[in-house]
């Protein structure tokens, strides 16, 4: 087996050789095993080892990246790295200080080593009841895990190994029935611990029913309504529509984004309080330091209603002349660091989920995370389950319902905030071709005037 | 390999190896200008054995520790599915280039100067459009090995160039974007530009749009944002076993429009995801799946083949685990009517370039709903401007029942799918 450890100190020695701005490294090595089942069968089950590492060096504002799982000839790829950033830089490179650190972070779980037997008994009890179900016609099974050890290193003295868990299920089920095919699911996560994900019986029996109800309940007739949505959903569109137009990679050389997105700008009700904190402890987005060696934040970006602050990482924070808020991430070694969300949340208000609904005359309460996607401004998500209200009252089932809209005009269409903030932990993110980064999202229940529907 | 091989086969009943290695280089482009360069070096080893009847695998990077790699597959064979395949012996493939020296050896000066001609082009139409671009090549060397003396192995060179753009004016931002890729060095920014600034010319002025039933013409971008994804799920060779396809009991019956020809083909040269040989090792052929709006195939991966008593289409792709069933290249059959014939045919009625989301819907039942991130409203057979906040639904199953034409001239989208536009008779259109 290799180690890193020895070959990271070797890799210390060698960066000092180089002359370049900066120059940092990250070594790693990872296990992740995974079982997926395709209707009462399970389909495929498998473990994979993965060890590499990458060198990113910056010249004059420039970026060389070298990724690697051929751990010989450690000196060439910094060479290569340093060379490509002298052919990219032709400005004055700009980063924003931050203190060396030397630190070992380990995690209390490591779900790789849990035997396969333990992990497909569980599995098995809920494929159990999910096919408990009747008119089911298939459903799937997706459940990985992984645990790894990272070594980052730089030319300005850090030296961080941090150890992350992590553990994602998703379960889908699938109604059939007058040739109309209907689907449910349900996807949930924790940072490694099996525990959090080895009691949803009950919540894999409601999905497996819900997929069956959906087969009778109509179309939304698509417009625009009132929309409440659940602590999921909301979590989502608050990842969705707002998290990625915090992420300053999109701003720092955009000119015109940066007018839009200046600090103190209104951008929703004074209750209106969102976060991105990768301090919580346990999360999916959890974290001690970023892939740049940067201590983690508690960042608020709207606070009372107002733009208050974004996401960095050590070159937009210096590039926009803000501080570093350690949001740096990379899904693995063969990607360089890119500014990402952690854990994503709206603050709890005070208003109790029937209050929320109660002077609804006509709207649509969606739940359940389905999926999502921005462009800037324009976000759509979908959800996995809605219903009509109708007179303060929730009514009939609907198909599920894509929402979109955009951002600037919905956050101010926020007119309620509830008292019952949850942390959603399933999924992940997706960012150019960094997908899927582990990230928590939350909100409490909210209201939404005149949000678009789409339907027949 | 053969190393991993034998360890494996003392191991297990039968056993594969499949082996990939790949040297990319990214050049890539942010706000107009040179940013990053990147040299990616990967390989990595996957091992499928059958041991008493049942599928292991596990997968490694760690070349140097090939005990763990056959432990590892033959903890997971105790739990694995009921292997019902036999790996192919030795076969032929049809010679198929896909690696062109060219590509090698293009130097990282002549990538940036393409990137940098790209944005210039663009830039010089609308000079304050905002470009993040990308040139990248990679060389993938590609091996696979049975213990039933099947052995396949084969070089792909692909060379791709991509552009996306936002103009930001106020709180407007306009998204626009392409993408070109072959296993031949790309040496002109030329067709790549001219979509884009196809895209700002018809985008220059505003148009608003109203909610209700809309004839729709999807572009080769359209038609693989709102249709693709539910034909792949559809002609999907596993999910039709499953009985989860609305089509999979269709087979030889008329379920599309006549004017629907449909094939899935790897065979092609120089295209990026052309291939001699599938994943495990089966000969690549074009497969067709709809002929005359007839439900003509599905294609399989070997598992689920012998699961439904049918051969392998050459479909097993790997995606970083066990083979599956995949399309290569989706093409589209032209028909007889140019755009514009489609665009002057329309009283009131959109173009869609772009639609967000949709993949989010019910796409197994053919669904799709999503938000037009980039389109154009129609007004009495002329194109009038850009269309917002709108959102058009439709179901494929009802879409391609009837569709008013198809155009005669298919573009490449994404490297993967070869189609003309599509017009469409009627959609939902909901706009506020």
């Amino acid at each position: 087996m290799t180690d890193i450890e020895a070959i990271g100190r070797q890799l210390a020695e060698i960066i000092k050789r180089y002359s370049a701005d900066y120059i940092e490294a990250r070594l790693e090595h990872s296990q992740r095993g995974y079982i997926t089942y395709r209707g009462k069968e399970l389909e495929s089950i498998g473990q994979a080892t993965a060890i590499g590492g990458n060198v990113r060096a910056l010249v004059r504002g420039g970026w060389g990246f070298v990724s690697f799982n051929n751990l010989d000839g450690l000196p060439g790829k910094v060479e290569l790295a340093v060379k490509q950033a002298r052919l990219v830089g032709r400005e004055e490179t700009k980063l924003a200080p931050v203190e060396p650190v030397v630190d070992t972070v380990s995690t209390a779980h490591n779900p790789t080593i849990k035997s396969l037997a333990e992990k497909k008994q569980l599995l098995d009890e809920y494929n159990e009841i999910i096919w408990r179900t009747p008119k089911l016609q298939t459903s799937t099974i997706s459940y990985s895990d992984s645990h790894k050890r990272v070594i980052f290193l730089s030319s300005a003295g850090s030296y961080i190994v941090q150890e992350r868990s992590d553990i994602n299920l998703r379960l889908n089920a699938v109604a059939a029935g007058d040739g109309e095919v209907q689907q449910a699911g349900l996807s949930v996560g924790s940072a490694g611990d099996f525990k959090a994900i080895s009691a949803l019986h009950h919540q894999v029996e409601q999905m497996a029913r819900r997929a069956v109800e959906l087969l009778s309940a109509p179309q939304v007739k698509g417009g625009e309504y009132t929309v409440v949505l659940d602590p999921v959903l909301a979590g989502v569109f608050v990842h969705e529509a707002f998290g990625h137009l915090s992420e300053s990679d999109f701003v720092y050389e955009n000119e015109r984004l940066r007018q839009i997105m200046v600090l103190g700008k209104k951008f929703g009700g004074e209750r209106l309080n969102i976060v991105d904190s990768a301090t919580v402890p346990g999360l999916r987005g959890s974290y001690k330091y970023d892939d740049e060696g940067v201590p983690a934040a508690k960042t608020y970006l709207i606070r009372e209603g107002k733009l208050v602050g974004r996401l960095h990482s050590r070159e937009t924070a210096a590039r926009m002349g803000e501080k570093p808020t350690g949001n740096a991430r990379a899904i693995n070694y063969r990607y360089p660091p890119i500014v990402r969300m952690t854990n994503t949340y709206i603050e709890p208000g005070e208003a109790s989920f029937d209050d929320i609904i109660a002077d609804i005359k006509e709207g649509v309460y969606a739940r359940n995370w389905f999926g999502g996607t921005t462009a800037m401004e324009m976000f759509t998500f979908s959800a996995g389950e809605a219903y009509m209200i109708r007179n303060g009252k929730l009514a009939e089932a609907l198909r599920p319902v894509v929402l979109s809209g955009n951002v600037f005009t919905t956050l101010n269409n926020i007119d309620a905030i509830g008292n019952d903030l949850e942390m959603n932990q399933g999924g992940g993110c997706g960012k150019g071709e960094q997908v899927p980064l582990p990230v928590s999202n939350g909100s409490p229940h909210i209201r939404i005037k005149k949000c678009l529907v789409g339907g027949r | 390999m053969e190393d991993i091989l034998a360890q494996a086969r003392r191991a297990a009943e039968a056993a594969e190896v499949f082996m990939v290695s790949s040297e990319e280089t990214p050049v890539q482009f942010e706000a107009n200008r040179l940013k990053r360069i990147q040299g990616k070096q990967n390989t990595s080893v996957a091992l499928r054995i059958i041991k008493q009847g049942r599928v292991g695998y596990a997968s490694t990077t760690d070349l140097s520790d090939t005990p763990r790699l056959v432990a590892n597959a033959v903890e997971t064979a105790q739990f694995g599915v009921q292997a019902r395949f036999e790996l192919p012996t030795k076969a032929s493939y049809p010679q198929i280039d896909v690696f062109d020296p060219a590509t090698e050896s293009v130097p990282i000066e002549k990538m940036i100067e393409l990137g940098e001609k790209l944005i210039a082009l663009v830039t010089r139409h609308t000079p304050d459009i905002i470009c993040e671009a990308m040139v990248t090549k990679d060389i993938i060397s590609l091996r696979l090995m049975n213990s039933g003396g099947g052995e396949a192995s084969y070089r792909k060179s692909i060379f791709s160039l991509s552009l996306w753009g936002s103009l930001i004016r106020g709180t407007d931002m306009l998204f626009v974007g392409e993408s070109q890729s072959s296993c031949n060095p790309i040496t002109t920014p030329r067709e790549v530009a001219e979509v884009v600034i196809q895209q700002l010319e018809l985008a220059r002025n505003r148009a608003t749009v109203p909610s209700k039933q809309l004839p729709v013409i999807l572009t080769p971008r359209g038609v693989v944002s709102a249709i693709i994804p539910s034909l792949i799920m559809a002609f999907n060779g596993k999910i039709v076993l499953e009985g989860a396809s609305p089509i999979g009991n269709k087979l030889g019956q008329p379920v599309f429009d006549q004017k629907l020809w449909l094939w899935d083909d790897p065979t092609l040269a120089y295209r990026p995801n052309s291939r001699p040989s599938d994943d495990e090792g089966i000969p690549s052929q074009r497969t067709p799946l709809i002929e005359g709006g007839k439900v003509a195939n599905f294609f399989y991966d070997l598992q689920t083949a012998a699961l439904a008593h049918t051969r392998s289409t050459g479909n097993g792709n790997r995606n970083g685990g066990l083979p599956t069933p995949s399309p290569t290249a989706l093409t589209i059959a032209p028909g007889k009517t140019s755009f514009d014939e489609m665009v002057g045919d329309i009283k009131e009625g959109l173009v869609i370039e772009q639609l967000m989301g949709a993949e989010q819907g019910n796409i197994l039942g053919g669904d799709f709903s999503g938000n037009v991130l980039l389109g154009f409203k129609i007004e009495n057979g002329k194109i009038v401007g850009r269309v917002k906040d709108t959102m058009v639904s439709g179901n494929i199953y009802q879409v391609l029942k009837e569709v008013a034409a198809i155009g005669s001239k298919p573009e490449w989208v994404g490297g993967f799918v070869h189609t003309p536009p599509i017009y469409c008779p009627r959609l939902s259109v909901a706009s506020k």
